[in-house]
């Protein structure tokens, strides 16, 4: 297309109100706001939806044609935030009209892969249908390929999944997630997803600070509040968290947070005579020390209960 | 002789297109669609075969009509109708179901009269295409 094919009308384009129009600043102001830390992330997710609504704008004055490919990827350890950003993402994609409704439909390697002959493809096209018009969140994506085993069903799903991907770019969007180092690895065996993949992700371990930070907003949300010592406490037990098997992020702040209302819920009915209104609200240190962590055990029964 | 039945039964047969949207309707309401197919064109014939299961959990329309072109390329020459069922209490029945696709001939159906006791009138409607085995009634 030439320029002189441009309506009049259309000459000068205001990408503020066209930004505006979308509704997207709900969705990137919300990103900010709401999750503590992923700088990274956030910018990443700034940079797409610019990008997005610049290929917008292109499709309605007919320079771009093709639907751009939206498939993305999404690493990092576990507990920092992939879901909870995918979900975001779902609704960014569809503010921007990429999606047609904005489901997120999350699954993993169970969902897709089935367990005789012929019950793979069914499976697959099943989850297929559901997430059609939005987003297909594969968690720990790597699951699905076996190279160990060469009759493992997972290969008949990565090929419906990379056909879906190639031909039906317009009906819905494949988030792939899992840790860094087995996605690379799973990337280079299956060249076919790398290539089909716009977007890598890479979600960074939170800190010390952030995670402190986390476990309050967590426990505003439930209308709970650390004490200032509590808070001491809590910043003490995220430091030897850390140094302990299986922790995972913000995963491992909610589950301790969980305890730690447990322990209240305890010290309260405990106590004679009746309880102040307020101290239904308050963790106390008590509650955040008496964890295992402290005394150098793991803090909960075993892997499982992370 | 054109089988009416169910909505837009008074209309031309839906475009692909208005088939998508009324299906996007369906959804929207959070009612889940399924497909039935028959070559038994009798009024009083209530129970079609299903095609699959009803789809629940569905958002968007393009994951039905594909379902439905399926159908279609299988059962070329029979009778397709797409019904919406909603669950909701006190519901709990189809809300909606109009055809989506019928053989390229109807050839209508034969008014036999049976006389009986006296000078009484038994009558009956019977498809021209039941003479013919199930599956091979449009062919």
């Amino acid at each position: 297309m030439s320029f002189a094919q441009i309506p009049k009308s259309e000459t000068l384009i205001d990408l503020r109100a066209e930004f505006a129009g979308a509704g997207l600043e709900t969705y990137l102001y919300g990103l900010d706001q709401d999750l503590v830390g992923l700088k990274p992330v956030k910018s990443r997710i700034r940079e797409i939806a610019s990008l997005l609504l610049i290929e917008r704008v292109r499709q309605r004055l007919g320079f771009a044609t093709e639907t751009p490919t939206l498939h993305m990827s999404f690493t990092g350890n576990p507990g920092t935030g992939k879901t909870t950003v995918a979900l975001r993402m779902a609704g960014i994609l569809k503010a921007l009209g990429f999606v047609r409704q904005g489901q997120l439909i999350s699954v993993t390697r169970d969902d897709l892969v089935g367990q005789y002959i012929g019950h793979t493809a069914p499976k697959t096209k099943e989850i297929l249908k559901k997430a059609i018009g939005g987003v297909l969140f594969i968690d720990e994506a790597y699951y699905l390929y076996r190279p160990d085993n060469e009759r493992d069903y997972g290969q008949e799903a990565i090929e419906i999944l990379l056909q879906v991907m190639e031909n039906q770019r317009e009906d819905l969007v494949v988030i792939l997630a899992g840790y860094a180092d087995r996605m690379d690895n799973f990337f280079s065996l299956n060249p076919g997803f790398r290539s089909r993949i716009a977007h890598h992700i890479d979600f960074p371990d939170y800190n010390n600070e952030e995670l402190l930070h986390i476990s309050e907003t967590m426990l505003q949300r439930q209308n709970y509040r650390l004490s200032n010592a509590a808070k001491d406490a809590m910043g003490e037990y995220i430091k030897l968290r850390r140094e302990q098997p299986y922790f995972s992020n913000a995963r491992s702040i909610r589950n301790a947070l969980d305890r730690a209302r447990l322990r209240q819920a305890g010290r309260l009915m405990a106590q004679e005579g009746s309880v102040a209104a307020e101290a239904l609200m308050l963790i106390e240190p008590e509650d955040i020390f008496a964890s295992r962590v402290f005394r150098g055990q793991p803090d909960s029964a075993g892997p499982n209960n992370v | 002789m054109r089988i009416t039945q169910g909505c837009f039964s008074y209309l031309p047969d839906l475009t692909d297109l208005q088939i998508s949207k009324q299906i996007q309707y369906c959804l929207d309401n959070g009612w889940a669609v399924s497909l039935e197919y028959t070559d038994d064109p009798h009024p009083r014939n209530t129970y079609w075969e299903m095609w699959g299961h009803p789809m629940f959990d569905i958002k968007d329309a393009k994951a039905i009509m594909g379902e439905l072109n399926e159908c279609r390329r299988m059962k070329e020459e029979s009778y397709i109708r797409m019904c919406a069922f909603d669950a909701t209490h006190t519901w709990e029945s189809l809300r909606m179901s109009f055809i989506v696709q019928r053989p390229t001939t109807e050839p209508g159906f034969m008014l036999t009269r049976q006389e009986t006791d006296g000078r009484n009138l038994r009558y009956e409607t019977r498809a021209y295409v039941m003479e013919k085995p199930e599956g091979s009634r449009y062919k």
